[in-house]
């Protein structure tokens, strides 16, 4: 684990920068400030999804509720602002409690009633969906012009010192996520977890209270996108927002080096996993790809990048 | 009828058999003795097709074979019975018998044909009522029944039988002893692998012992005596390993009326003192390791209490570890080791915090002691940094004893603890116990090996379906007096 495998993420920093270099090529408003910006921007909202839901997939879960979770986080959002009036740092702080409370959830349903995470979770892709379309009442949720709350919506659209907030944020959150995995007992518990669940546990571990609280670090980060997500957009329509948004991150990491068998992956891989995959969707829009094609593009690379893996890996082994 | 010559085959690490012979003809049963390790299962393995040698060959009434998968080694009429269960809980016990040869009609199981067959089988073990019960119903040993009807039932021309009785009861014994006698009469070549010598004795024209994956000799039908066999099995006269008396110092772990939740109606009552090595022998499923692990707080106790140093443990693996009380489980790859990780995160992972401020590792501090881990248990392995899955198992095992070495321990329960491991490592590790229990610590260990149980323990425990059915010193724990009470006899 924090043990550093070079090869894993030196390929893919490889593939990256060979991308970019072919994309600039061929249309060099790849690097035009207004894109680069954009992009940054997209990196850190669905960065900091995918950095959530790594710390569950090292534990050997799955977290698929991702999307629905940030539509219904989202809709709150607006009802509490919009709607309601509510003080802006008490709905934030409202949005962040719902995300980890239902993080926590998802936790005890898998630890304690000993169910799938993949089910556990799916159920939670639905209900939350449903959720966001009940308290929407099936609109549309805005923003307006954000009167009186500019400072959160600055947070998603605005920038600090030139660079998107979101990927600054996106930024801290993975320097916050390196050390928590790589330097700390509770990320070296989280491994020994993914690795060998009963091990840990005859070792002294306590495996369900370490692995609920991955599910909780995953619904609190999931809750931050959701913030930056409905003021990027403001515009809310809670049965489309978000929607495959958990495959996304879920693709960053296995991208990333991450196995889904759990134990496996650096943040550095998630980071940039997330990274390829925006660049991948930026590669679509400016190469004239019809944009039918941009699920299939991801899937492609995603596919030869876990392949490339897979035959290298076993060459060593070999 | 069957001749395998010049058998070799190396694992990583370990040499299990190097260059064997071993041959058996029609109607004659040949016993294969040995100690744990000594490459009986191997030979076993590589006459089932389970695996490859590396060198040798094997003839088949006459010619030449190559068993390269369990379908050959059918096909060529070599039937095993592993001393491992592979039955299935779900199907019943027809279902479990003909598993893998379900007779067809129209691309559909015919049930009919498949009760019949299977009750044939059954038959001859006087077990056909049990055909039709669900396998999940039936007793450790009635499940052992189970196997070696499976493998009647392929009509084999030669058996083998890798310890058949060591959880049956003595009934049970009695009527295979039978059944070997009557295939015996009908032809059938049957090896017969087994750890009880009277048993061997009574059954074998021949008796082959391995050693160390050597041939170390053969018997004949009149040379047979469990002394010669041991002889034979230990390269020099029956010795009693380990002379002198320790003194036994304060009491440490006391088990006060424990009941595991596979036996709930039986308690047991024992105490482990300071300085003192104290073996647990019993036959499988007699409750040994589900006691040790309800001890440990590994698994949930079913009632009575655990005190250490006098004081009562709550009943969890992390009351236990902060106590001292530390477990060495069985299975090391399963629960005792994290293998895909190195051996430096094995080392420090019960005691993690310790090797931390405010939350975050210190590297240095983690290496440090693994390092001195490595040189203190003489662990081969290239750097803390190598990861476990590529140790030896004795190495492996080695990892397991250094997680709670580097702690403080007051008493360390040890399940099995050289199961799969050569014999130098074993040497290692029992040494490394006895310096253990010199200073001061009380040792436990559970163990299935005889001659284990014999040569470390200052004193025996034996169990038997979840009681303790009695308890020995050292110089009355003889491989019969075990076995008496192992088996309910005494």
């Amino acid at each position: 684990m924090p043990k550093f495998k070079f090869g894993k993420e030196a390929g893919i920093f490889l593939l990256l920068v060979v991308l970019c270099v072919v994309v600039t090529v061929m249309n060099p408003r790849f690097l035009s400030p207004i894109n680069v910006q954009n992009t940054a921007r997209l990196i850190g909202m669905f960065g900091i999804l995918s950095l959530g839901l790594a710390v569950v997939i090292v534990t050997g879960g799955i977290d698929l509720s991702v999307g629905s979770l940030v539509a219904l986080l989202g809709a709150l959002l607006s009802i509490g602002l919009v709607d309601k009036h509510m003080s802006p740092v008490v709905v934030v702080v409202g949005v962040l409690l719902v995300g980890a409370g239902l993080g926590l959830v998802h936790g005890l349903l898998v630890t304690r009633a000993k169910l799938q995470p993949f089910i556990v979770t799916l159920c939670g892709l639905l209900i939350y969906r449903g959720a966001a379309r009940f308290v929407a009442e099936d609109q549309s949720k805005g923003f307006g012009d954000s009167a009186g709350f500019m400072w959160l919506h600055d947070l998603a659209v605005g920038n600090f010192l030139g660079v998107p907030w979101p990927f600054v944020i996106f930024a801290v959150f993975a320097v916050a996520l390196g050390v928590l995995l790589h330097k700390s007992v509770y990320g070296r518990y989280l491994y020994a977890i993914g690795r060998n669940p009963e091990a840990a546990r005859y070792s002294g571990v306590n495996v369900k209270r370490v692995e609920t609280l991955a599910y909780v670090v995953a619904g609190g980060f999931t809750a931050v996108a959701a913030i930056l997500f409905a003021f990027y957009t403001n515009s809310i329509s809670p049965s489309s927002h978000g929607n495959f948004y958990e495959l996304y991150a879920i693709a960053a990491a296995v991208l990333g080096g991450f196995s889904l068998r759990g134990g496996e992956g650096s943040v550095v891989g998630v980071v940039l996993g997330a990274i390829l995959l925006q660049i991948l969707q930026n590669l679509v829009n400016l190469l004239g790809i019809p944009s039918s094609l941009n699920f299939a593009v991801m899937g492609a690379v995603i596919l030869l990048g876990v392949l490339a893996d897979n035959l290298v890996l076993r060459r060593k082994q070999a | 009828m069957l001749l395998a010559s010049g058998i070799t085959k190396r694992y990583p690490g370990v040499t299990a058999l190097d260059g064997v012979d071993f041959s058996i003809s029609s109607g004659e049963v040949v016993g294969l003795v040995g100690e744990n390790g000594a490459g009986k299962s191997t030979l076993i393995k590589i006459l089932g097709g389970l695996v490859q040698p590396d060198s040798g060959q094997v003839v088949m009434e006459g010619r030449q074979v190559k068993i390269d998968g369990s379908a050959t080694a059918r096909r060529l009429g070599i039937g095993v019975i592993h001393q491992e269960l592979s039955d299935l809980d779900n199907l019943d016990v027809a279902g479990n018998v003909m598993l893998g040869r379900e007779p067809t009609k129209f691309g559909l199981i015919d049930r009919p044909a498949l009760r019949a067959m299977a009750l044939r089988a059954l038959e001859r073990l006087g077990m056909g009522q049990l055909v039709d019960e669900p396998q999940s119903s039936l007793s450790i040993g009635q499940r052992q029944l189970v196997e070696i009807a499976k493998a009647l039932s392929l009509e084999a021309k030669v058996l083998i039988m890798d310890e058949p009785t060591s959880s049956l009861t003595a009934g049970e014994t009695e009527r295979l002893i039978e059944v070997v006698r009557d295939l015996r009469a009908q032809g059938v070549a049957v090896v017969y692998v087994s750890h009880r010598l009277n048993e061997v004795k009574e059954l074998a024209d021949r008796v082959v012992v391995f050693r160390d994956g050597k041939n170390a000799g053969a018997l004949d039908k009149e040379q047979i005596t469990p002394q010669a066999m041991v002889r034979l099995m230990i390269g020099r006269d029956v010795a009693v390993a380990n002379e002198h008396t320790h003194l036994a110092g304060a009491a440490v772990l006391e088990l006060q009326a424990v009941r595991t939740k596979r036996f709930p109606s039986h308690s047991v009552s024992f105490t482990v003192h300071s300085g003192e090595i104290v073996g647990i022998a019993g036959l499988v499923g007699a409750g040994r390791t589900e006691l040790a692990q309800a001890v440990c707080g590994v698994d949930p106790l079913a009632g009575g209490n655990v005190r250490l140093d006098g004081k009562s443990l709550g009943n969890s693996v992390r009351a236990a570890i902060s106590a001292g009380l530390y477990l060495a489980p069985e299975d090391r790859r399963r629960t005792g080791l994290v293998t895909r990780s190195s051996v430096r995160e094995n080392t420090t992972l019960p005691d993690l915090p310790h090797y931390a401020r405010i939350g975050l590792l210190e590297r240095g501090a983690e290496t440090q002691t693994a390092a001195k881990m490595l040189e203190e248990l003489n662990i081969k392995s290239p750097s803390v940094e190598t990861t476990v899955s590529g140790l030896s198992g004795g190495n492996q095992q080695k990892v397991v004893i250094a997680k709670w070495l580097a702690m403080s321990p007051r008493c360390i329960v040890f399940d099995e603890p050289t199961r799969g491991i050569d014999v130098g490592a074993r040497a290692e590790i029992y040494s490394r116990m006895r310096e253990l229990a010199d200073s001061g610590v009380a040792v436990l260990m559970v163990s299935s090996d005889m001659e284990e149980v014999l040569a470390v323990s200052d004193r025996v425990l034996v169990m038997h379906e979840g009681r303790l059915a009695g308890e020995l010193p050292r110089a009355a724990a003889t491989e019969e007096a075990i076995m008496a009470l192992a088996v309910g006899h005494a």
